[in-house]
């Protein structure tokens, strides 16, 4: 027995240092002062500095920024309304259309991204920051119907009727009954939808146009010739800030009375499957 | 009539999907079967038999090795993500939970720069040779063959077999297992007889986790793979982005989505609880 945990322990040891060293690697490069990932000619912060002078990189981070706040804005707005509405809907028309909010998840992202690329081209919309935003809602409204449906259904039906027994109107009755009961659905759905806008690459490679470009799209463009070393350093930053946003989160849910503990890891899981 | 008018606010979504999500599906079929759609319509077959041509056949070889490379990695995703899964589950729940976070955390670094950085491990002048070369082994030179294919998908999509594997484990009843103890089962029979069969559930939406976007990736076989490795997901890539073929892409993206459906349809058969794997996924 004692053999088998310590087996394990090597094991996950090994599985551990797998999925982290490229990472490591990554972070290590962006203190290299050599530009090149051949050499090792010791540490410096100058690709730091040079990141935030790089006009190139800050507006592809702008535009990965804006279109992720943006598309994740009004796929809450539009995604809850329609769990709000599908949650009413009678079985036939319930089963409808939740059927077609699953399936761009159930799509690979190439056959999602071409095929919006044909649609846009048919609408005759030329490709650009409107079509990339455009595709962005297109595969965050799920992920919001989603995480609101399950909150809606653990809604105890009858507070609505009660709040309009007790003279609310409907409007009111919903934003100040349901809403703050549904409302952690919304949250995650919103975080979720961010997280898989920033890190979306295949959908907005095919949906967007010259000149619009993310920073997954930059990055894609670079790896033939070489990634700037500034890149490195910026996601570095991104890979700490993250790292800080979960522990935050987790320390808080774990803080949070004991949910099931599944929660928060499949909620990221799913973030980085595209 | 009050839910009748509620139910009202799904529309703008419904309007949505059936443009965005619906009308594209539809238009992928409709050029699959069509010559130069942008000047006049005209029905063909062409796109399939060119893809089809047994005589021919450069693209049912690509077609073939995609599928062989993506069953290869989600086989080893299997068998590197099961164990791992389980180990896990079998811990302490607080600790538990910290590291099923750390296995999350490596996907929210950007998913190129992850596969880039494998290029400077794997390279010949490479971190992992040099380290290699250091302690007189040989080297070990995998870097633009199907094998950097395979690792940079297992890299990719290891994570996504062990967290529904795990999931799945994590719910199962302590008491079936005890049960099973106490009429007599060895810990192989335990495992073999009761945890397995009830962890498959996971298993499959592991596998179709794994298999979906290791058999349409162009990003991960265009830089590790280099160029003579080409999958179909380059293939589709290529002719949206620089032949300008949208009949054939389309055709081709036809053929990958059949392929997924009926890869589902055989995992779907283990996966009973929908609403669980929903949730996961």
């Amino acid at each position: 027995m004692k053999f088998f945990k310590r087996l394990s322990y090597v094991y996950s040891v090994l599985i551990f240092l797998f999925l982290y060293a490229p990472i490591v690697v990554l972070i290590v490069y962006s203190f290299n002062s050599e530009k090149s990932r051949a050499k090792w000619g010791g540490l410096t912060l100058d690709w730091y500095r040079a990141l935030f002078s790089n006009s190139e990189i800050m507006r592809a981070l702008s535009t990965t920024v804006t279109i992720a706040l943006l598309s994740s804005v009004i796929a809450v707005v539009i995604g809850t309304m329609a769990a709000v509405g599908i949650y009413n809907m009678r079985r036939r028309s319930k089963m409808a259309v939740m059927s077609l909010a699953y399936l761009p998840m159930l799509n690979a992202d190439i056959v999602t991204g071409v095929s919006l690329l044909l649609i846009f081209s048919a609408l005759g919309l030329r490709l650009g920051y409107f079509t990339l935003l455009l595709a962005h809602v297109t595969f965050n409204i799920p992920y919001v119907i989603l995480s609101v449906m399950p909150k809606l259904k653990q809604l105890d039906p009858n507070l609505y009727e009660a709040a309009q027994d007790l003279g609310a109107p409907p409007a009111t009755a919903f934003f100040r009954v349901v809403m703050p009961e549904i409302s952690p659905g919304i949250v995650t759905g919103f975080l979720l939808a961010f997280t898989m806008s920033i890190d979306d690459f295949v959908i907005s490679f095919f949906t967007t146009g010259s000149g619009v470009s993310t920073l997954s799209i930059m990055i894609y463009s670079m790896a033939r010739r070489g990634i700037k070393p500034e890149i490195n350093a910026l996601s570095a930053i991104m890979f700490i800030v993250v790292l800080s946003l979960l522990l935050i989160i987790n320390l808080r849910s774990a803080n949070d009375a004991k949910r099931s503990d599944s929660r928060p890891v499949s909620a990221g899981a799913r973030a980085s499957s595209r | 009539m009050r839910k009748r008018r509620t139910s009202l606010l799904a529309l703008p979504f419904t309007i949505y999907a059936l443009i965005f999500i619906a009308a594209p599906l539809l238009l992928i079929v409709v050029y699959s079967f069509c010559v130069s759609p942008q000047n006049g319509v005209t029905l063909t077959l062409e796109h399939y038999k060119k893809f089809f041509d047994f005589s021919n056949p450069v693209y049912l070889q690509v077609l073939w090795r995609s599928i062989y490379i993506a069953v290869i990695s989600t086989a080893i995703c299997l068998l590197l993500g099961y164990p791992m899964a389980y180990i896990l589950s079998k811990l302490r729940p607080g600790l538990r939970q910290v590291l099923s976070v750390l296995f999350v955390l490596p996907m929210w670094m950007n998913f190129l720069l992850r596969t880039y950085s494998w290029m400077s491990l794997l390279e010949k002048t490479g971190l992992i040779n040099s380290f290699l070369e250091a302690i007189n082994l040989p080297a070990f030179n995998i870097m633009y063959t199907q094998w950097a294919i395979v690792l940079g998908n297992v890299y990719n999509f290891l994570p996504f077999m062990i967290l529904p594997i795990y999931n799945v484990l994590i719910k199962i009843d302590q008491s079936v297992i005890e049960a099973a103890q106490d009429l007599g089962a060895d810990s192989m029979k335990v495992f073999g007889r009761v945890i397995l069969p009830l962890s498959l559930g996971g298993v499959a939406s592991g596998i179709s986790m794994t298999f979906m976007p290791a058999v349409t990736t162009f990003v991960i076989s265009k830089l590790l793979g280099g160029g003579q490795n080409a999958l179909i997901g380059d293939l589709i890539e290529k002719q949206f982005k620089t032949t300008g073929n949208w009949g054939f892409g389309s055709a081709m993206s036809v053929i990958i989505m059949v392929l997924i459906l009926l890869a589902m349809n055989f995992t779907s058969s283990y996966e009973k609880d929908r609403e669980e794997g929903g949730q996961l996924l």
